[in-house]
């Protein structure tokens, strides 16, 4: 749509400015204040300068909690793209059975984070979880509270459980998209089942695909609730993930410094793949999607 | 695939190989569905039945059936106020969200001005800013200004990610009334108060609805901020839930009774917007 230029639009702005930078800028201040100075506590504050980021940049503590964090994100987009993308392209595409797999496929979606936290917490459990009961009666020796493997394995499928939908549902907006007339011209062709998902769906899916796969990278990024809530960040610190340690070192340690340094190098990341993403939706709203 | 067929009559050519390819998906969607809903299932199971049957023996189904746990949270006071709780911030914020974000999503939807693309970048990166950098200094915020452990500090808290995604969603409805609707109502004399509530927003009612659902979504899962803003009065029903654990002998049918419930409130509007889940989560780009 061609838009006119009109500076009073800031009006219409305003309050979303006005409120926004209250829940947003202040705190982020607040974190920049205490990232560049030191205390002896009695709210006596010095210049720190860039103390606490070289600090930060040094503590084997936070190379090692964003290791792991990579390592989750990158596993469960591993899982869950494919996954969704295969989940999608089973979907039925209409009816009432298309609508019932919508709503079933939601649920997950719409619980909330400490429920999908507890859910898990009791579903794994050796003596009153159906999936903790079942691994052991098979012999497999699994206990999600003190073996590192079984933690993993259980947040990893909590997410894939949790998340998977999302990116199924994306994918199938995608292809429902997707005029007949393709299918009808590949049918003509005698194209392959490979070849109809490699040249005509995969292409058409790649937009909402791209949003998938960043809006997965982000929200598993600063996974926080779920993982806390089954495994406390334990066995040890062994599910500790970046948003886990933060709130462990600003709220349990008020290690303020520290804390407020590893903040904005997070939010930073996050910035950072804001603007990848921001760029997919700009080009994808460009092309008309 | 057939052969000389296929281009005669590509209907009845198709038929044989669809019908298989229904089977393989009809087993690949009953396996997923499964793998959903056992969990949920589960957590049913446990909710309706009694402590003892739950830690003495291992049933696939309640056998003895109770609601006590139910009854216990509607009755306790300490339970069922985390709802109530809960309810309060969430409606508050929701209302909030949608107030501010309406004529900022028109403004976007159809003019340039100065700084938009910024703007516009800047509301998303708080869309996706990670709770846990702002937990402390929302904690620090919100008790220096005396609201802490109130409703409406929760409810400005949650507008930090619930404001932006509501003016994107509402920006990707709004794009879609054609211009020309606006430009008439003008000439025709409408100030721009009376076009926006008469005429625009009956337009972009399902878009409304559809902000106004996840914007109650976003705010009803969310835990961390919500538990470092509250501590006794406003406290909401999934902290209550998470500090039972960790005492010794948590009671797991209560535990699991309270999930139930707050499970309820997406279950129930579900079936509405099942169409619009994808769209809501992209920000209103699918």
């Amino acid at each position: 749509m061609e838009k006119t230029v009109n500076q009073k639009a800031w009006f219409l702005i305003l309050p979303v400015l006005l409120l926004v930078a209250f829940s947003a800028v202040i705190p982020l201040m607040t974190v920049v204040n205490y990232s560049v100075q030191d205390t002896f506590g009695k709210n006596q504050f010095f210049w720190a300068g860039l103390e606490w980021f070289e600090e930060m940049l040094r503590s084997e503590r936070m190379w090692d909690a964003l290791g792991r964090q990579l390592m989750f994100s990158a596993i469960i987009l591993v899982i869950q793209v494919p996954l969704g993308v295969f989940i999608a392209l089973n979907m039925p595409k209409s009816g009432i059975w298309s609508s019932f797999c919508l709503v079933m496929m939601s649920l997950p979606l719409l619980i909330p984070w400490n429920v999908v936290g507890t859910i898990w917490q009791i579903f794994g459990r050796v003596d009153i979880g159906l999936l903790g009961y079942t691994l052991d009666a098979l012999g497999i020796s699994y206990n999600y509270t003190q073996n590192t493997f079984a933690a993993w394995v259980t947040i990893i499928v909590m997410d894939v459980w949790h998340w998977t939908s999302l990116v199924a549902l994306l994918a199938f907006a995608g292809l429902k998209s997707i005029p007949d007339a393709y299918y009808q011209a590949a049918k003509i062709d005698q194209a392959s089942r490979w070849a109809i998902f490699r040249y005509i769906e995969l292409p058409k899916m790649m937009g909402v695909l791209m949003i998938a796969i960043l809006l997965r990278f982000m929200d598993s990024f600063m996974i926080y609730t779920e993982p806390f809530v089954v495994t406390g960040g334990g066995p040890g610190n062994a599910t500790t993930l970046l948003s886990i340690d933060l709130v462990k070192m600003a709220l349990g340690q008020f290690d303020l410094g520290p804390a407020a340094a590893f903040s904005i190098m997070y939010y930073l990341v996050i910035l950072l793949i804001s603007y990848v993403f921001y760029t997919v939706m700009t080009n994808l709203d460009k092309k008309g999607g | 695939m057939s052969d000389a067929t296929a281009n005669s009559n590509p209907v009845i050519a198709a038929a044989p190989a669809n019908r298989i390819k229904i089977k393989g998906s009809v087993i690949v969607m009953t396996l997923y569905l499964l793998f959903l809903m056992l969990p949920i299932y589960w957590l049913l199971n446990m909710s309706l039945k009694t402590s003892t049957e739950v830690l003495n023996e291992f049933t696939l189904w309640p056998r003895n059936l109770t609601f006590d746990n139910y009854i216990k949270i509607l009755t306790d006071r300490s339970w069922y106020s985390g709802y109530i709780n809960s309810i309060i911030y969430v409606v508050m914020n929701t209302v909030i969200s949608l107030t501010v974000a309406l004529p900022a999503a028109y403004a976007f939807s159809r003019y340039h001005f100065m700084g938009d693309k910024h703007l516009f970048f800047w509301l998303l990166t708080n869309r996706m800013a990670p709770p846990a950098v702002f937990a402390l200094p929302f904690f620090q915020l919100y008790s220096s200004v005396g609201l802490f452990d109130k409703h409406i500090a929760v409810a400005l808290a949650h507008c930090l990610f619930n404001v932006p995604l509501a003016v994107w969603i509402l920006e990707g409805f709004m794009r879609g009334v054609p211009k020309e609707i606006d430009e008439t109502a003008y000439i025709d004399g409408y100030s721009f108060g009376r076009f926006f509530v008469k005429i625009f927003m009956p337009l972009i009612a399902s878009g409304i609805g559809v902000t106004a659902f996840f914007c109650f979504m976003f705010s009803w899962v969310e835990l961390l901020l919500t538990r470092t803003l509250t501590s006794v009065d406003a406290k909401p029903i999934s902290a209550i839930m998470t500090r039972t654990q960790g005492a010794a002998g948590i009671d797991w049918g209560v535990l699991a009774a309270a999930g139930v419930l707050t499970i309820i409130p997406g279950a129930l509007v579900i079936y509405f917007v099942r169409n619009y889940i994808a769209k809501g989560f992209a920000l209103g780009r699918v």
